[in-house]
């Protein structure tokens, strides 16, 4: 099969792309593989199979096929790879692209890079060594990342005389361990890739074997489908507006993962629950178009102008919801230098949602290669766990189960990215119960003609919410009443109430006015769905309260976008746990107060 | 979906993952299909705005024609225009025209450093003034901290090792041995003060995959890239003391299609005419890992 003539063929066909990526223990023979799949499919440039072999003979080193991939110096002088490369070839159904994933276990990170971009994966094992603890580990992997097509090869059957009986063996052997961790492999195939037996022909030197060789194995593989038929799912990446160049368009722009979507239908975001339709699809030299799918990097105006934001999920009113929480049970594996422990503040990545995360509990730890499971205080690096996380507010996502694209996502320890996991089940958190009312008061919401930004333009300021608190002697109303003063002079909307007002009027109906748990919640969401209504028209809004806590603070946070907030603390002392923006130890001159509160909350 | 499709969407969305993260945000545009594909994807990703500078480093060896596209589509399109140089390098003759200096130490001073110093903001930057047509020292001195290049996994060795987001340290350097896990759409967006990040859109397009993509979207591209009757193009652009023409007579879009997947050039590495590859070992990765593209 000359490349010259495949390549013709791509005018007549259509021809699909595919990513596969070949694992397996250090040694066993990777790189050698894909050498000879590309020198057996004519796809190496002109000459460099010659510069290879010329660079070999001058340091008297014999030639391998492993050395065309290697082509890094710091490679070539270690002798392993230790990163992912590409490498394309084409065959008459597919061009390929093949990602040779490092087998040598301090670069499992970069075998994870280049397996996650695979739809199918060749895992290699060494017939003259068998399994070994890599072969393992990248096969659990593999179900983890889920890839689920994978080709056993067993490689340099040509040391063990092309004999059947120990690779039948190492078949059995390695179909236990696969079955294990839910992997079906399509088939094992005894090769020898240094004289490239069974990779693009059939072996005349083992004739008991009758399957496919590796190019017809590659050719089997299905292509991954765009998953169009399952729930719509679209992270928002961002909204834009671009008014600079005089564009009035307001665009929520995302990829969208999972299931596909028409102009006209309507949609909820999550965790907030607001609702809206979409009014068009938007794109920039391309065909109008009005349903759109599963790959395509978005982009859609729609009918209610609501204010989201990156990190919510866009889905289609009346399919299947996605869980919301700020906690969460999961599987995951370490890739970090230092491990994962609790007591320590690391960074979540779920579709397009960040969020502060902790390690609350860790329920096993598992030997990746030989799947005994233990308990620790700690994951280390290249273990696998099962783990509860807390995040520090609610996020939208899929449990694994239902929509695996959007179960998986990725923690950030000091910068760098140091695990990945998948969502097994969605726990209850502290602020559930208020989020489940703010959800379904978003979602019955009635909007209205005038959108937050009118409203910001016509009154010169946006909507925000204030609140003064500290200890009982503090003189927090006489702040509040002395900043809604100065604030009404300047001309801004605006309007002060303290907590006592709420606790006999809107609270009237809970026995309990102490403000002691758990009363206190509902008195603290009642207090926050008044702010909510004052911040939806336009205004600024003053409370001042007594000591108010980060308990608290969470629940305003649940029903009011924290970046409209800012906490004052009056007093000497900090007595509770509540994050301030502005502590004022000395009031001092009233007015002069009110005006450093200004200048620091910019108003 | 086809395959250009499945492209251009995986660009988009790194496009707009870097715009999302990074405050202090540039793309490099050399003029040449690549980065300007990149330019024309950016369009797409941002619905037709470029919302953040595009940075050209000017060697003053470039072909003049690259220079008058570049300002011409800068001010058709409202491009956010920035370009740098190696001035002193310049003024001291320092350059392998001026036969001072090796084609590595060449591009080493005109282009590395040039770029380092122009990215980090210690050197002046000039930018397109679109009322007078006419370039300004920007007063806007902010270090870049997230750096969008079009380079391609299949251009050579190195670049195929890249990651999609991939760090530089404090002096620009590239540690290709400890690089990011990349997986699940999910990138290096945490960078420690002092470092920047590289974002590498294109790093899935072959050459073939560009010409196609021009030809579909029509996007245009500098005529030094066709043979004008003389039985010459130039395959790839660079400076002109440098970068040498092919023998080809590929007169458009098409001929050029047509050359890379039937023709002589179809298993010959692109940037064989580009000479200062050769001197260092074939991998350029000597010139990359102190910050060259």
């Amino acid at each position: 099969m000359a490349n010259g003539e495949l390549l013709n063929k791509r005018d007549l066909i259509n021809k699909q792309d595919m990513n596969i990526v070949i694992v397996g223990h250090v040694d066993h023979g990777k790189s050698t593989v894909i050498g000879r799949l590309l020198a057996d499919t004519n796809s190496l440039p002109e000459g460099k199979l010659e510069q290879v072999k010329e660079t070999c003979r001058r340091n008297s080193k014999p030639f391998e096929y492993a050395f065309l991939l290697d082509a890094l110096k710091d490679e070539q002088a270690q002798g392993i790879t230790i990163d992912t490369a590409r490498c394309f070839f084409q065959t008459e159904l597919r061009n390929y692209i093949i990602i040779d994933a490092p087998g040598h276990i301090e670069f499992l990170k970069n075998m994870i890079t280049g397996a996650a971009r695979a739809e199918a994966a060749l895992l290699v094992i060494d017939a003259s060594e068998g399994i070994q603890e890599n072969s393992r580990r990248h096969g659990y992997m593999l179900s983890m990342l889920g890839i689920s097509q994978v080709c056993v090869l067993v490689n340099k059957m040509d040391l063990i005389g092309y004999s059947e009986k120990p690779f039948r063996r190492i078949e059995r052997q390695y179909r236990r361990f696969l079955k294990k961790v839910d992997v079906e492999p399509v088939c094992f195939i005894p090769i020898s890739a240094m004289e490239g037996e069974n990779v693009a022909n059939h072996s005349d030197k083992m004739p008991w074997y009758k399957g496919m060789n590796v190019l017809e194995v590659l050719d089997s593989f299905k292509s991954e489908e765009l998953p169009e038929d399952k729930p719509f799912r679209m992270p928002v990446q961002d909204v834009y507006k671009f008014t600079k160049g005089g564009d009035n368009r307001r665009i929520i722009a995302g990829t969208i993962e999972t299931g596909k979507i028409s102009v006209g239908d309507e949609v909820v975001f999550y965790p907030s629950g607001k609702r809206t339709r979409i009014k068009s699809i938007e794109a920039f030299n391309r065909e109008p178009m009005t349903t759109i799918g599963a790959g395509w990097a978005a982009g859609f105006t729609v009918t209610e102008q609501i204010y989201v934001k990156r990190g919510e999920v866009m889905c289609i009113a009346n399919e299947l919801k996605p869980k919301t929480t700020g906690r969460m049970l999961v599987n995951l594996f370490w890739l970090g230098k230092n491990p994962l422990v609790k007591d320590k503040t690391y960074y979540l990545k779920l579709g397009t949602a960040k969020a502060e995360m902790r390690l609350e509990e860790i329920r096993s730890v598992i030997d990746a290669s030989t799947l005994v499971s233990k308990k620790k205080e700690q994951v280390d690096r290249n273990e696998v766990a099962e783990c509860i996380l807390t995040l520090d507010r609610h996020i939208a996502f899929d449990l694994t189960g239902d929509i695996a694209k959007t179960s998986r996502f990725v923690i950030v320890d000091d910068y760098e990215i140091s695990g990945g996991g998948i969502v097994m089940s969605d726990l209850e958190d502290q602020t559930s119960w208020v989020r489940d009312k703010v959800l379904m008061r978003n979602y019955k919401w009635i909007g209205s003609e005038i959108s937050a930004e009118a409203r910001a333009s016509k009154y010169k300021h946006g909507a925000a919410l204030i609140l003064i608190t500290g200890e009982k002697t503090s003189p927090r109303k006489e702040l509040g009443r002395a900043l809604e003063k100065q604030l009404f002079d300047d001309g801004k909307l605006v309007y002060y109430l303290g907590m006592g007002s709420v606790l006999y009027g809107v609270d009237a109906d809970l026995i309990d006015h102490h403000l002691l748990p758990p009363s206190r919640q509902e008195h603290i969401r009642r207090l926050t769905e008044v702010a909510h209504i004052m911040l939806d028209a336009g205004m600024i809004f003053i409370i001042s309260a007594r000591e108010l806590t980060a308990d608290d603070y969470d629940v305003i946070c649940t029903g009011i976008p924290p970046e409209k907030i800012s906490v004052i603390w009056v007093g000497e002392e900090k007595t509770t746990d509540i994050p301030v923006t502005m502590h004022i130890e000395k009031v001092g001159d009233i007015q002069e107060c009110v005006k450093r509160i200004r200048y620091h909350v910019n108003l | 979906m086809n395959h250009l499709d499945k492209l251009e969407n995986k660009s988009i969305h790194i496009l707009r993952e870097a715009y999302a993260n990074f405050k202090s945000l540039c793309m490099l545009w050399s003029i040449g299909k690549d980065s300007t594909v990149l330019l024309w994807l950016a369009r797409k990703a941002f619905f037709g705005h470029v919302p953040f500078p595009l940075v050209h480093i000017d060697t003053h060896y470039k072909i003049p024609e690259m220079i008058e596209y570049r300002d011409k589509l800068a001010l058709e399109w409202g491009l956010d225009m920035i370009y740098g140089e190696n001035r002193e390098a310049l003024e001291k003759k320092l350059t392998f025209p001026d036969g001072n200096v090796t084609r590595l130490e060449c591009c080493r001073l005109l282009k590395t450093e040039a770029l380092k110093n122009t990215l980090n903001g210690k050197w002046p930057r000039y930018r397109l003034n679109h009322e007078k047509k006419a370039y300004e020292i920007d007063s806007n001195t902010e270090p870049f901290t997230g750096v969008i290049v079009g380079v391609r996994a299949d251009e050579e060795g190195s670049r195929s090792k890249e990651r999609y987001f991939s760090p530089r340290d404090k002096n620009s350097d590239w540690d290709i041995g400890d690089q990011p896990p990349e997986f699940w759409g999910q990138f290096k967006t945490d960078f420690a003060p002092g470092t920047h990040l590289r974002i590498h859109p294109l790093l899935d397009w072959t050459e073939l995959d560009i010409w196609e993509y021009i030809k579909r979207e029509n996007i245009p591209t500098v005529s030094l890239y066709y043979d004008h009757g003389e039985g010459k193009r130039y395959r790839s652009l660079g400076c002109w003391p440098c970068t040498f023409p092919v023998e080809s007579d590929a007169k458009d879009v098409d001929g050029i299609i047509n050359e890379l997947k039937t023709g002589k050039f179809a298993n010959i590495a692109e940037r064989s005419g580009r000479a200062q590859d050769k001197e260092d070992g074939g991998g350029l990765e000597e010139l990359r890992k102190g910050g060259y593209m």
